[in-house]
């Protein structure tokens, strides 16, 4: 599955995107946030206000309680800012 | 119609390749949005978007506006990349027979356009750059329209 991070999400990540295998018992975007957490420093301090953090399967908008499915690419961003 | 685009725009062009040869318009809009140096702390500012994923929202944002009001054309365009002041970032265009379906249509895509398009800004000043926050007014401005769809059914 690919991931892609935005803006700040992006800077504290350090990286754009990548190809990920997540665990199987990851359902929902929630849990794949939680998992993310655990893999290092830079996730647990980007997603450390996660409630603000927005997210997109397959570039729709989705809430955090949303299932992941069989999704080719989720995205986490900070709240759009353009216009 | 929609275009995300890092070249800059020319709304004069823009409204009348729209509206080229069209005799059942009556009520034309434009909303044009800028870059703004607040009192000398902007000097540049740059727009990140999410290829694909911006496309996908502006056109649904736009087939929203269609389907609520009787409009005979419509046009966002949206710029990436780094501007400056006076610089043009977002312009939408809205034509219909009378003028209320184009001013409400305008005003809608702009409030949808600020909650849900993947857009974010970067702002550059001589006190460092920073990630623009997300205005609590802009969600209360999109929401608004949400009541009023309800209030309507």
């Amino acid at each position: 599955m690919r991931l892609l991070y935005f803006a700040w999400v992006k800077e504290k990540v350090g990286r754009a995107s990548e190809e990920v295998t997540i665990p199987e018992n990851v359902a929902t975007v929630a849990e794949l946030i939680a998992w993310l957490k655990s893999r290092g420093p830079e996730f647990t301090n980007a997603f450390e206000r996660q409630d603000v953090i927005r997210a997109a399967i397959d570039q729709s908008h989705v809430r955090h309680d949303a299932r992941i499915g069989h999704a080719h690419e989720i995205a986490f961003f900070p709240p759009v800012t353009g216009g | 119609m929609i275009r995300v685009q890092a070249e800059d725009f020319d709304i004069g062009a823009e409204v009348a390749k729209l509206t080229a040869g069209r005799t059942d318009i009556g009520a034309i809009v434009t909303f044009t949005g800028t870059v703004r140096d607040q009192d000398g702390a902007v000097e540049e500012m740059t727009l990140e978007h999410y290829p694909g994923m911006t496309e996908r929202e502006l056109s649904r944002i736009e087939a929203e506006a269609q389907a609520r009001w009787p409009l005979q054309a419509s046009l966002v365009v949206h710029r990436y990349g780094t501007l400056k002041p006076g610089d043009n970032i977002v312009l939408v265009v809205t034509a219909s027979e009378h003028r209320d379906a184009a001013f409400d249509a305008a005003k809608f895509l702009m409030d949808y356009l600020k909650t849900s398009a993947p857009f974010w800004k970067r702002e550059t000043g001589p006190a460092g750059s920073h990630w623009v926050e997300a205005a609590e007014n802009d969600a209360d401005a999109a929401s608004r329209w949400h009541k009023k769809k309800h209030a309507a059914e």
